[in-house]
This record gives C-alpha cells, sequence and structure tokens, in this order.
C-alpha cells in the first residue's frame, strides 16, 4: 500500500464504514450515469418479457406487473463508478412473483432494456427475494433517468447489473456477456470484493 | 458494435508525477510517468487511488487527457469544492509525488482515427477532458473522418485547453465551437447560449449523415444534449454518453 503523501481523505462522520464497501464513496446526489440517450417510453407501451430457455414467453404489461403483489425495500446501491447510495427505497415485484410459475433449466439470466443495453447474472442472484422490477423510487413512479417506467433493481451487486429501462429477462443455459461485461468489466460484479474489473 | 473484451487484469500501479500544468484556476493537467502503460484508446478512463497514513483509501475515475500518440499519460482535474479527492490533486500533488493508477478502462465512449463516420464531440465543462485526447490523435494520426467540437464554458477563463483548442481548430478536418454561457469577454464572437436544439441543429451534421455523436460532462447537460439531440432526429445507437456524475 503506497501512501499518498499529503493526503488525509475525508471520511464521512454519517456513514457506517460497515455499510460501504471498499473503494466506495457515500453521496447523497443520485447520479446519472447512462451510455446513451434515455429511452423514453410510456408505461401504457411498456411491457416485460421472460424468455429463452422455457416453454413459453410469458409477458406481462406494465399494469398487469402494478396489479401482482408489490414489495418495497430499503436498501443501499453502490455504483462501480465509486459513488454509494445509502437507505434507498424502492416498490415494485420480486422476481420470485414472475418466476413463481416458469419452468427451466437455466442457471443464467441476461437482462435486456430499451435503447439495447444488456447485463449477465447468475440467476440464483435473481431469486431469494434479491431482486425485483422496480416501478417507484422513493415513494413516486420512477423518472426515465432512472430507468422509469420500470428497472431491474438487484442491489447487492454494483449498480450496472441494475438495469435501467428493463423489458424483460432471456434465461440460458449458457452465461452470455452483457453490455458492459463485455467492455471489461467484472462478468458478477460484488461491490464488498470490489469486482469491478475482468479478472478483480 | 465490436467489443474489445479487456483480458489484462488491471493491476495498480505507482505513477510518478512528472509535469503539473493549471489549465484554469480549477484545473489541472498532471503529466504521469508509469512503469507499465499498456496504452489505451481516446475516450479511456483510469482509476486513481489515493492512501492516507492511516490506511484510508479513496478512489475516483479520470478521463485520460493524452492520445496514445503522446509521450506522456496525462489526466486533467477540475477540483470540486466539496469533493474529496480533486481538491488534492489539484491543491496538494506535487511534481515528484506518486499516486496509485489502474487502468484503461472503458471501451465504449472511445474514438480510433480510423473510424469513418463523422464525429460530433459535444463537451460541458470538464467533459472535454476526454475529447482532447480524440483531438490530439486524430491529428497525429491524421484521422479519416472530419470532427465537431461544441464546447460549453461557463466563461473565457473556464476554457480548459484554451490555446490549444484554437491551434486545433485552424486544422482541416476540426472545427471547433465554442459557446460561454455566463460571461464573454468584450468582442466575444463565439455563441453564448446554453447548448440546445438550436446550436446543436446550427453545429452538428444533418441526421442522414449519421454522425456519430459523443457527449460528456455534468449529468444534465448530458441528459439535456442528448433529449435534444434525439429530438433532431439522430439515432439515440449513435449518441455515446459520459457523464459525470457525483461528487
Amino acid at each position: 500500500m503506497a501512501v499518498t503523501r499529503g493526503f488525509h481523505g475525508r471520511r464521512r462522520a454519517e456513514a457506517d464504514p460497515a455499510r460501504v464497501p471498499p473503494g466506495q464513496y457515500v453521496t447523497r446526489d443520485f447520479p446519472v450515469l447512462s451510455a446513451g440517450p434515455t429511452p423514453r417510453r410510456l408505461a401504457a407501451d411498456w411491457t416485460f418479457t421472460i424468455r429463452g430457455a422455457v416453454d413459453e414467453p410469458v409477458v406481462w404489461s406494465f399494469y398487469e406487473l402494478r396489479a401482482l403483489p408489490a414489495t418495497t425495500i430499503t436498501t443501499d446501491i453502490h455504483c462501480v463508478t465509486k459513488w454509494s447510495k445509502l437507505d434507498t427505497t424502492w416498490r415494485g415485484v420480486s422476481l420470485d412473483t414472475l418466476l413463481a410459475d416458469i419452468d427451466t433449466s437455466a442457471d443464467y439470466a441476461l437482462a435486456f432494456s430499451d435503447g439495447g443495453y444488456t447485463t449477465n447474472l447468475p440467476l440464483d442472484d435473481l431469486t431469494g427475494g434479491q431482486a425485483m422490477i422496480a416501478y417507484e423510487y422513493e415513494g413516486e413512479p420512477l423518472t426515465a433517468e432512472h430507468g422509469g417506467p420500470a428497472r431491474l433493481l438487484v442491489p447487492h451487486l454494483y449498480f450496472w447489473k441494475s438495469a435501467k429501462w428493463v423489458r424483460g429477462i432471456e434465461l440460458r443455459d449458457d452465461d452470455e456477456p452483457g453490455f458492459w461485461e463485455r467492455y471489461g468489466y467484472h462478468n458478477y460484479g460484488d461491490p464488498w470484493k470490489q469486482q469491478r474489473y475482468a479478472g478483480d | 458494435m465490436e467489443a474489445t473484451a479487456l483480458r489484462r487484469r488491471l493491476s495498480w500501479q505507482l505513477a510518478t508525477v512528472r509535469e503539473i500544468t493549471a489549465e484554469t484556476d480549477r484545473t489541472h493537467s498532471i503529466g504521469l510517468d508509469l512503469p507499465d502503460w499498456p496504452g489505451h484508446l481516446s475516450g479511456q478512463h483510469v482509476d486513481v487511488r489515493l492512501t492516507a497514513e492511516d490506511g484510508y483509501q479513496a478512489q475516483r475515475s479520470y478521463s485520460i487527457a493524452s492520445a496514445p500518440t503522446d509521450e506522456r499519460l496525462v489526466l486533467t482535474v477540475e477540483r470540486l469544492d466539496d469533493g474529496e479527492v480533486s481538491p488534492y490533486l489539484v491543491d496538494e500533488l506535487q511534481v515528484g509525488d506518486q499516486i496509485e493508477l489502474r487502468g484503461p478502462v472503458g471501451g465504449y465512449f472511445v474514438r480510433r482515427p480510423t473510424d469513418t463516420a463523422p464525429a460530433l464531440l459535444v463537451a460541458g465543462g470538464s467533459g472535454i477532458v476526454p475529447f482532447r485526447a480524440m483531438l490530439r490523435e486524430h491529428g497525429a494520426a491524421m484521422g479519416a473522418a472530419p470532427i465537431r467540437l461544441l464546447y460549453s464554458a461557463r466563461s473565457f477563463d473556464e476554457i480548459i485547453y484554451r490555446d490549444e483548442l484554437l491551434r486545433i481548430a485552424a486544422r482541416d478536418g476540426i472545427d471547433v465551437s465554442i459557446t460561454l454561457t455566463r460571461s464573454q469577454p468584450p468582442g466575444w464572437h463565439g455563441y453564448t447560449g446554453r447548448v440546445d436544439a438550436a446550436l446543436l441543429r446550427q453545429v452538428s451534421w444533418p441526421p442522414d449523415e449519421q454522425p456519430a455523436a459523443y457527449l460528456c460532462g455534468p449529468t444534465g447537460f448530458v441528459e439535456a444534449a442528448s433529449n435534444a439531440l434525439v429530438g433532431l432526429g439522430h439515432d439515440p445507437g449513435r449518441i455515446r454518453t459520459e457523464r459525470f456524475g457525483g461528487t
């Protein structure tokens, strides 16, 4: 470890170090980081599809999704660009609910979004109460900048895995790297292991 | 679109500060020597890691300001007054100091001199930094396609790389347009408004020429400019954004 001459840092008194993964700092803003323009789609035109290694693709409209039992979670989120945001509150439908009636042999999932974005995850990381399709943030409808009408939320992984503008999930027997994963970012992205880039 | 995966593990290495240039009151360019730099693409960034004496560490990402053809790696850092790392890098760092970094990172917000589509670069404030790498490389490698830069700064004194941009603007194949949004010196002949649809229509190629657009700057700036380009009929798939979020 190389000490940087004259650097003292600034610990945020309000941040519990046990909640901030290594290399992260706490922000109160909610930065927007996307690789392209913000897609703007009306909820009426939005659907969510589970396809791939399933008998039949299953499709929900936004209103069908809203009619499903909802869960609200308050959680910390960690962006690979180093910011973390504590106690963010989201409401949406658990992936457990959406996958409940789906029979699949798949081990992997590839989330896909408006604008062409994709990101890959082991299917096990989407189940067991670990992931939801979120349509509200802090009690308000999710804005387009933050991924509305709905985004994937998988807060235990770096936030690029929580695909904005999500339109569905492709269940796969093989692991297909997504957008940032093909550009050298880590395939899994555990913030507590600092899995930022390939090889970390 | 072809992604070039980084197969190499990115290890931290100790870079030595060889040169510091004040670009503006708030912005310094830091020239670094590294034991093992694998080269980079214009538009990529690095992660910088600072360590306090008690072991506390802070990391941030900074765009690379130098072209792959330059002999030294340069980072250009703007001091954010409420920041934790940038005030150190701008106010405290001296020639001879060492900082840890790893990279290069990213492969999407990049341009190669062999790219054939005309490029529209739209910068807000310190968002000019990755474009400086692209413009320098374009000049050194005789880039094939024309480039238009639209750079929004608050005032004349806040134009980063001012003299260099004026020199670059005299070259064939590169157009530089600057808009000063808060104050202008007497006799200013450049633009004065914020980057909006009208200014983008004036400066950019029409959508049917299919330019590759790159937008970099603060979140709100990039959001507004990318929305305006989409509104003018540009293909969202040809608009790449790098939003400088957070502190």
